[in-house]
């Protein structure tokens, strides 16, 4: 071997290793930045936790991001249980119950009332169908505020003003819009022609259904489950507008314990009830959260 | 029992529109019971729709069908006695094979246990007696194509409607099942009206072909009408591979006959003799024409065909052997004109060749409309 | 009549949906808007009287701010939630190991609500105990974050939670585009010897113009309807310095008894809204149409 060779086979050597470092930085510095948003992401959720452990003094005295000296579980107790919303002090547990019975009833009627709406618009078209599915779904992107006033003296005539079966109804008319769009987008990828096959052998159009597009349903019906129950458990302005003390979903509550201007602030207690508002989207999110991903894309990707 | 001569399907002055756009004009087709009727023409002419009228999936704007006699005005597909099979099978995803066959007769309330017979003796007669318990998902294009017939023939109907059921699958599973139905035909002597848009398919499988385009019937005729005696330059062009060569040419009509002379770009014209008289001329006077040839009516002098042919010698431009044949293009008339020539016959491009123009199965068109003048 | 019934059963299907459409959103919009040419006070009044409400609410203070920092908010809300929603995809885009788990970690803050959003950020941004404190404790001694009572600076930190909460739903759309990006053009930029960086700046990101736009309505759509995030966060104070308009309404709805007013913010907000969606949905609807 001669001395250029070798010179040049020790400069690609070297040229090489400092490629790799190169790469190896860049792949660290990445990691580093994911990892760095990922704490940022993280910090409240820990905030919360630490904060609803610890005792008020050690509260006071500062230090917002320590874990708790000792650990209560007093503020969680008093936040189900004793924690005053106004009036009343009966904790987040009647208003926990509340939400349930009103998202439960409300997410299966949208979800039934999209599903056959979707069946509808995706597989048995008529003129001007499209039309009408455009002004559905622009009924998604109104702002509440402008239906208010109206829908409020409405429930008031129909004399359901601040009951729960009134929020039921609110939130199934206006999960109507969403829930069709995912129906109606999902059923629009089956082809056309197993339609035609069901009509020839004879089945009409609620038994086309039940036995050949609901079977092929769940995943959408997940995503549509899923997104509806977070969109009404979170809800606030329609619970805010139209409920009264004993009816109020458990984010009204929530707001109204750690607003509450009566008394000394009791910021662990806070804590405790907004984890316990959130337990049920976050847990709903963490075992099935893929799902809830796929409907927040839905609409939103083309193709 | 008597025997009803009456025809199977009898479609008359059917016109179909979207709006302002007319997809079908004034059809009118007629089978037997027993024929096998293939729809044949390009993307877009019209014979997907006229399937779908005829099954009562879409309504008509005017003119009647009638099945075995029927009316079929305002009924609905369900009542009309016939089976469909579609391009993509439409199968019921979440249904086993057994159920896609038997959902049909559920529906319309037949007993479990004739429901079960005609399960098998379908199942049998198509070999998939081995899937019933498959899902769709997990069967092969062939065996999803014998199950969506097995739906069909287990309604045991007047008419069978075949929608393009083939062009999902590979060029040799397409040459099995195209085998496979024409067995099935012959074996029931089922009346069937088939669509497809492949030339190949129509011949080797109809017993009556009707070539549409733009909505309009161009002809209607059994296979061998339609290869030999094309109706005019678009059903002379479609049917048949490679297609028919369509020639420039001047006829000229003397009292001792027709003769036909084809501008070339080397030297003089060639002219040929031709057999029959020209409509449109009354045995005198010049006129421009299409000569159709097919390419095996061009041959080498050598082969049986060329018996009644008129010989030539012709400048070769390319030679393309095709294992069974071999292919020449020579030019004529301004147009690439190919030659089916036997296997071993001795051509070189560049070179001349004699090459026998069979004229006894040529036609000839009129240039303007395309339409059949010999 | 089976006949006839079997023929329009979709319809017939569909019906009650769009009757509770036209009536509850469209009907109900008109009503508002309707109500926003009266002088209603406490309880509506039907006789139109021309565009008063308006002019009021053009002169109103309060009004102005909530216009205002619906424009701040807005605009630093949509800007700050795209670049980092945009950053984070093409960070999860370098074929990451723990990819899931770091997707799972961004996305969760969409499945809160935004009283607890506000809620937990109203603790975080707490002058004197929150982040203050923290900097204070690691020596930064004149450190001061009170923005959250501060009139001029507490709009901004509902920028701070919204985006906190938001981001992480951009980044899913972005990842999701990002990874639809046909791979053949990559693959021939990548033989033609462009790098990396180039590569997404000259071909991805270009392509990616369509979810741009998704983000940028669904953004704008949430911004508008801000409401809960306010109350959690800042209940509009320190007086009304962090109003929007959605605030704004609610209190004249609920708390003010100016039923005029209510309405005719109402309708300024569903013009706003109308004004950014309706070409949306018309594009969107009209290259989707099967």
């Amino acid at each position: 071997m001669t001395d250029t060779t070798l010179n040049t086979m020790q400069m690609n050597e070297r040229a090489n290793r400092a490629r790799m470092w190169k790469r190896i930085t860049l792949r660290f510095g990445l990691y580093a930045m994911l990892i760095l948003f990922a704490l940022y992401y993280l910090m409240p959720l820990f905030v919360m936790l630490v904060t609803s452990l610890k005792s008020l003094d050690e509260i006071r005295s500062g230090a917002l991001l320590t874990l708790p000296r000792e650990v209560h579980i007093e503020p969680w107790i008093t936040a189900w249980s004793n924690a005053c919303t106004g009036t009343t002090c009966q904790g987040l547990r009647p208003y926990f119950w509340n939400s349930v019975l009103i998202s439960v009833p409300a997410v299966l009627i949208s979800t039934a009332i999209g599903a056959f709406n979707g069946y509808v618009l995706a597989q048995w078209r008529f003129r001007g169908s499209n039309i009408l599915f455009a002004l559905m779904l622009f009924g998604c992107f109104i702002p509440f505020q402008v239906v208010i006033l109206p829908m409020a003296l409405t429930l008031g005539a129909l004399k359901i003003a601040g009951t729960i079966p009134g929020l039921v109804l609110v939130h199934v008319i206006y999960g109507i819009g969403f829930t069709t769009l995912f129906f109606r987008n999902f059923y629009v990828t089956v082809p056309a022609e197993l339609l035609k096959a069901a009509k020839v052998d004879g089945a009409g159009f609620f038994r086309i259904f039940f036995s050949i597009f609901l079977p092929i349903s769940p995943p959408i019906i997940v995503v549509t489950v899923i997104w509806e129950f977070t969109q009404i458990w979170n809800d606030f302005l329609f619970g805010v507008s139209f409920s009264q003390a004993g009816t109020q979903p458990i984010t009204v509550a929530l707001n109204n314990i750690v607003n509450s201007t009566t008394g000394v602030k009791e910021y662990n207690v806070d804590m405790a009830a907004a984890i316990i508002a959130a337990l049920p989207t976050l847990f709903v999110y963490v075992v099935a959260g893929k799902y809830f991903i796929r409907g927040l894309t839905a609409g939103s990707v083309k193709g | 029992m008597t025997q009803t001569t009456q025809q199977i399907l009898s479609i008359e002055n059917l016109d179909k529109s979207y709006g302002s756009v007319k997809i079908l004009k004034d059809i009118n087709v007629s089978i037997e019971p027993g024929e096998f009727l293939v729809l044949v023409g390009p993307s877009g002419c019209g014979k997907s729709t006229l399937l779908n009228c005829i099954a009562g999936l879409e309504e008509s704007s005017a003119g009647d069908i009638n099945i075995a006699g029927r009316s079929m005005v305002g009924v609905s597909p369900k009542d009309r006695d016939i089976a469909m099979v579609f391009q993509s099978y439409a199968l019921y995803p979440t249904m086993t094979v057994g159920k896609n066959i038997t959902f049909g007769m559920k529906v319309r309330g037949v007993p479990e246990e004739e429901q079960q017979a005609k399960l098998a003796e379908v199942a049998g007669l198509l070999q998939i007696d081995h899937l019933l318990d498959r899902k769709p998902s997990q069967l092969s294009g062939g065996q999803r194509q014998r199950v969506a017939m097995g739906r069909a023939l287990v309604r045991d109907p007047q008419l069978f409607l075949f929608d393009e059921p083939l062009s999902n699958l590979d060029a040799k599973l397409r040459v099995e099942m195209r085998t496979e139905i024409k067995r099935l035909h012959q074996t029931l002597g089922a009346s069937i009206v088939y669509v497809t848009h492949d030339q190949i398919e129509a011949m080797t499988l109809a017993t009556k072909i009707v070539v549409m385009k733009d909505g309009v019937i161009q002809q209607v005729g059994t296979p061998n009408e339609i290869y030999n005696h094309p109706a005019n330059m678009f059903v002379a062009d479609f049917m048949g591979s490679p297609s028919m060569n369509l020639i420039p040419a001047t006829a000229t009509s003397t009292s001792d006959g027709t003769q036909i002379s084809i501008a070339r770009q080397t030297g003089d014209d060639l002219v040929l003799n031709f057999d029959r008289p020209i409509s449109g001329m009354n045995g005198s006077g010049s006129k421009e024409v299409i000569l159709g040839l097919r390419p095996e009516n061009i041959t080498d002098p050598l082969s049986v065909v060329a018996q009644n042919g008129q010989l030539a010698d012709c400048q070769i431009d390319v030679v393309e052997p095709a294992g069974s044949d071999t292919f020449v293009v020579t030019s004529l008339g301004g147009k690439q004109v190919t030659a089916r020539l036997r296997a071993d016959a001795v051509v070189v491009a560049g070179e001349n060749a004699s090459l026998a123009f069979d004229l006894t199965k040529a036609s000839v068109f009129e240039p303007e409309n395309g339409a059949r003048i010999a | 009549m089976t006949d006839w019934l079997e023929k329009h059963v979709p319809k017939l299907v569909l019906m009650p949906s769009l009757v509770a459409i036209f009536v509850f959103v469209y009907g109900f919009i008109g009503w508002t808007a309707y109500v926003s040419f009266t002088r209603s006070r406490l309880l509506p009044k039907y006789d139109l009287v021309g565009a008063i409400q308006y002019e009021k609410l053009a002169t109103s203070p309060r009004w102005e701010v909530a216009l205002t920092n619906l424009a701040i908010f807005g605009i630093l809300f949509i800007l700050f939630a795209t670049v980092i929603g945009l950053i984070l995809a093409i960070m999860l885009d370098q074929k990451i190991r723990t990819e899931g788990p770091l997707r799972t970690i961004y996305l969760y803050p969409m499945a809160l609500s935004f009283i607890v959003t506000g809620t937990a950020w109203k603790w975080i941004l707490n002058p004197g105990l929150g982040i203050e404190s923290v900097f204070r404790d690691l020596g930064f001694e004149n450190f001061t974050f009170d923005w959250l009572v501060n009139p001029d600076l507490a709009i901004y930190t509902v920028v701070i939670a919204g985006v906190w909460q938001s981001s992480g739903f951009v980044m899913a759309l972005f990842l999701a585009g990002l990874r639809s990006v046909d791979g053949e053009i990559i693959r021939a930029a990548m033989v033609d010897g462009v790098s990396t960086p180039r590569i997404y700046m000259s071909i991805i990101i270009p392509s990616m113009a369509p979810i741009f736009l998704s983000s940028f309505i669904v953004l704008s759509h949430l911004a508008i309807k801000s409401f809960d995030l306010v109350v959690a966060l800042t209940g509009g104070g320190p007086g009304y310095s962090t109003d929007l308009p959605a605030t704004f309404m609610y209190a004249m709805a609920f708390s003010r008894g100016d039923i005029g007013q209510a309405a005719s913010s109402a309708t300024v907000m569903m013009m706003i809204v109308t004004a950014i969606v309706i070409p949306y949905l018309y594009s969107e609807l009209r290259s989707r149409h099967d």
